[in-house]
C-alpha cells in the first residue's frame, strides 16, 4: 500500500453492551440494535481495511495502550449486568498498525505502549462495537486505551499521531469513538422496558450534540465537550470526541447522519456516522487550545526542584 | 439487522434459576451456633499488583527483578501475615475498588472460580493464576443485611465473571495459600454518582449489613479493605517497574495526607478519620472514594482502639499503607470500661 491511508469514516457509538445482549428487553435496546446493522451496512460500503477504536472502558494508567495481540481469544462479564451473559471474543487485530501507532505517538511526546498477552481482558464496549459492527471480524480491528489522566492536549497529541500512522499506513480507516454520551446512570434496578435518559436537561443537552453532529460540525462538538460533559456528566470528558476530531482532521466538514439516539439505564446511547465531505464546515469558530506535541504534565505540586515538574513548555 | 451466524463472538447466557454445581474443592467454614460469629480482625490491605509481582509467585508469569522498590510494603504484609497467625479465621471477606458497579453493591455469587487473571492496566506485571473459594452463604447474608439497610444489592452468578484483580491481590498478600474462601464485594459508584457523603453512608451501612451477616452466621471473619490512601499515579513507568531510584510519593501534599490519616488510626481517632473523609478523598485525590475504608470502619463499628501500621510505602507514587484492627483489643478495651 503505497498510497497515503486516510480516515474515510468516523463512527460514535454507545459502550454498554445491552444493545448486543438483551435487545429484546427493552425497545429502546432493540432500536439501537438495528441501528447497528444500518451502521455496519455503510461502513462495509467505505471498504475499510481497518476499523480504529478508543475505548473510554478501557483505561489505563501508564499513558495509552494498544491492543496488539493479532488473535486475543477470551472472554469478558460486564461488571454491572453480568446476568445479560458473557461474550466471548475472537477477535482479528492488526498487530503492525498498533506498533505503528505506539511509534508516532512516542514521536510526539506520548507515553505508549502495546499490550499483548493471552487472557487480557479486552474492554466491553470494544467487544459490543466489534460484535455489532464486524460481525464476522472480516476488517482487522485496532484498539487503544483511555488514559484516567489525559486531558483534552495529551488526547489530541493522540488522535494526531493516530493520523500518523494511518497516513503511513496507507490503510482506508474507520475511526470509532466507543463512548456515553451523557453518562448518568440509573443506579437501582429499573424495568428495561421503560428506560430512558435520566433527566430532561442531560436529554437537551444530548440532542443538541447530536444536532451539531448530524450538520458536520464535529470539531464544533470537540470544542464543546468541557462544557457538555460539566453540564450533562459527559462520559469521561467526552475524550472519545476529542480523539475522533483530533485523528478525523480537525474540521467540520463532514456529512453526518445520527442512526439512533436511545437510552441505556440512563446514559445517552447514540450510533454517529460522519463521512468527510469538503466544504461543508463553513467558517465557524474555535478557541480551544491546539497542541501538536505533549511535553508532559505540569506538575505544580512537586516540591523538589530537581524532579521533572515544570517541562512543558 | 440479523446478526451474521458467522459472528466471532460468541454469546451465552444462563438460566440463573437454576442452582449452580458445588465445586468439589469447596471447603464448608465450621458451623457454630447462629450469632456467634466474629469479625477477628479488619485490614486495609492496599492491592498494588506490583507487590505480587515482587513476591515472584509461582501463579505469576512476569517475573521481578528483586530490585526492591517496594520492600517496606512487602515487610509491612509480611508482618501483618505474622500476626494474624495467632488468630484462626473461616472466611476472608473483601471489598474492592476494582470491580467498579454503578448500580448499588455487587456480591460473588459463585462458589469457586478459578483461571487466568489479567491486570488491564499492568498487564506487564500481573497475569496470574488462580484457585478461589468462595462462600457464598455468606455473601448471600451480607446482601440481605445490606438490602434490609435500604442499600441497591444484586448476587453476581455468572460463572464466568473475572474476578477483579484487587480481590485477588489483597487476598493473596494476606493468604499466600488462598485456602480460605472469600466473599467479595463490588464498589459502588455511590461517590462518584453523587458525593462523598453520600458514599460515605452507604458504606457505613454496607459495614454494618457485614458486621451483623458475620455474627449472624457463626463464622470468624477478616475483613480487608483493599484501597491505597493517597492515589495520584505517576502516568510513566521505568524500564525496571521495580527499580527503587524512580519510586517516591506523587507529591509532599499526598504524603501529609497519608500521615496524618495513618495517625489517626494508630491513636484509634477513627471517627475523627470519618469526619475528615471526604476532605481527605478530595485533597489526596485518596482510592478511599471507592469506599472501602469507610466500609471497613463501619464493620468494625469505628474502631476506638490503636490499630497497628504493619508497613506504609509508595507504588508508583500513590501511598499504601498495611494496617490492621486486631479486635482482640476492642474487647479488651471494652471490658476496661466495664
Amino acid at each position: 500500500m503505497s498510497a497515503k491511508g486516510k480516515i474515510v469514516g468516523s463512527f460514535v457509538v454507545p459502550s454498554r453492551p445491552h444493545a448486543l445482549l438483551a435487545p429484546d428487553r427493552s425497545p429502546a435496546w432493540q432500536r439501537l440494535h438495528d441501528a447497528y446493522g444500518e451502521m455496519a451496512a455503510d461502513i462495509r460500503a467505505l471498504k475499510p481495511d481497518l476499523l480504529l477504536i478508543f475505548s473510554t472502558r478501557w483505561v489505563s494508567i501508564i499513558g495509552h495502550q494498544m491492543q496488539a495481540d493479532p488473535k486475543p481469544k477470551f472472554w469478558v462479564v460486564d461488571e454491572d449486568f453480568h446476568e445479560l451473559g458473557t461474550l466471548h471474543y475472537d477477535l482479528n487485530i492488526d498487530a503492525d498498525f498498533a506498533e505503528h501507532y505506539r511509534d508516532a505517538a512516542q514521536a510526539r511526546g506520548l507515553t505508549a505502549r502495546t499490550v499483548a498477552y493471552e487472557g487480557f481482558p479486552i474492554d466491553v464496549g470494544s467487544i459490543t462495537a466489534l460484535n455489532l459492527l464486524n460481525p464476522d471480524g472480516a476488517i482487522s480491528a485496532g484498539i487503544v486505551s483511555c488514559n484516567i489522566y489525559s486531558d483534552r492536549a495529551e488526547t489530541l497529541v493522540l488522535g494526531k499521531a493516530a493520523a500518523d500512522a494511518v497516513a503511513a499506513s496507507g490503510k482506508r480507516v474507520v475511526a470509532i469513538s466507543v463512548t456515553a454520551l451523557s453518562n448518568r446512570m440509573f443506579t437501582e434496578w429499573i424495568n428495561p422496558a421503560q428506560d430512558s435518559i435520566h433527566s430532561a436537561k442531560d436529554d437537551e443537552w444530548n440532542r443538541k450534540l447530536l444536532e451539531l453532529l448530524e450538520q458536520g460540525r464535529l470539531e464544533d462538538v470537540s470544542q464543546l465537550a468541557r462544557e457538555f460533559s460539566r453540564q450533562a456528566n459527559g462520559d469521561s470528558k467526552l475524550k472519545a470526541i476529542w480523539w475522533l476530531a483530533s485523528l478525523s482532521g480537525q474540521s467540520n466538514d463532514y456529512r453526518g447522519k445520527v442512526y439512533a439516539y436511545e437510552p441505556i439505564w440512563g446514559t445517552g446511547a447514540a450510533l454517529v456516522g460522519l463521512t468527510p465531505q469538503a466544504g461543508a464546515g463553513g467558517d465557524l469558530e474555535y478557541d480551544e487550545d491546539d497542541t501538536e506535541v505533549f511535553r508532559g504534565d505540569r506538575n505544580v505540586l512537586a516540591t523538589d526542584a530537581s524532579e521533572p515538574a515544570a517541562k512543558s513548555s | 439487522m440479523r446478526l451474521s451466524s458467522t459472528r466471532k463472538t460468541a454469546i451465552s447466557a444462563y438460566n440463573f434459576e437454576q442452582p449452580l454445581p458445588m465445586s468439589s474443592s469447596t471447603s464448608s467454614p465450621p458451623h457454630r451456633p447462629p450469632g456467634s460469629g466474629e469479625i477477628v480482625a479488619g485490614c486495609l490491605s492496599p492491592h498494588p499488583p506490583h507487590l505480587v509481582y515482587a513476591s515472584n509467585p509461582q501463579q505469576n508469569e512476569p517475573k521481578s527483578s528483586g530490585a526492591g522498590a517496594w520492600k517496606s510494603l512487602l515487610d509491612g504484609y509480611q508482618s501483618l501475615r505474622k500476626s494474624l497467625e495467632d488468630r484462626e479465621f473461616d472466611v476472608i471477606v473483601v471489598h474492592t475498588p476494582h470491580w467498579k458497579t454503578r448500580v448499588g453493591h455487587h456480591f460473588l455469587g459463585v462458589p469457586n472460580f478459578e483461571g487466568l487473571s489479567v491486570d488491564p492496566i499492568f498487564p506487564n506485571l500481573f497475569r496470574f493464576h488462580f484457585d478461589l473459594q468462595v462462600d457464598v452463604p455468606l455473601a448471600e447474608a451480607i446482601q440481605e443485611e445490606a438490602a434490609q439497610e435500604g442499600l441497591v444489592t444484586s448476587m453476581m452468578r455468572n460463572p464466568e465473571f473475572r474476578v477483579d484483580y484487587g480481590t485477588i491481590t489483597s487476598s493473596y498478600l494476606v493468604r499466600p495459600e488462598l485456602d480460605v474462601p472469600i466473599v467479595a464485594i463490588s464498589s459502588a459508584r455511590s461517590y462518584f454518582d453523587y458525593s462523598n457523603e453520600v458514599g460515605e453512608r452507604e458504606m457505613l451501612a454496607l459495614g454494618r449489613a457485614t458486621r451483623r451477616a458475620v455474627e449472624q452466621s457463626g463464622r470468624r471473619a477478616l475483613l480487608l479493605a483493599s484501597c491505597s490512601l493517597s492515589h495520584r499515579h505517576f502516568t510513566e513507568e521505568p524500564e525496571d517497574p521495580e527499580d527503587p531510584a524512580f519510586e517516591h510519593i506523587h507529591n509532599g501534599n499526598q504524603e501529609a495526607w497519608d500521615r496524618h490519616v495513618m495517625r489517626l488510626m494508630q491513636e484509634g481517632q477513627c471517627a475523627q478519620l470519618l469526619e475528615q473523609m471526604p476532605d481527605f478523598i478530595e485533597q489526596a485525590v485518596s482510592e478511599c472514594k471507592d469506599g472501602s475504608l469507610t466500609w471497613l470502619l463501619g464493620a468494625l463499628d469505628v474502631p476506638d482502639f490503636p490499630a497497628t501500621v504493619h508497613g506504609y510505602g509508595t507504588v508508583i507514587g500513590t501511598g499504601n499503607a498495611v494496617v490492621e484492627w486486631d479486635m482482640r483489643k476492642a474487647h479488651v478495651q471494652a471490658g476496661d470500661q466495664a
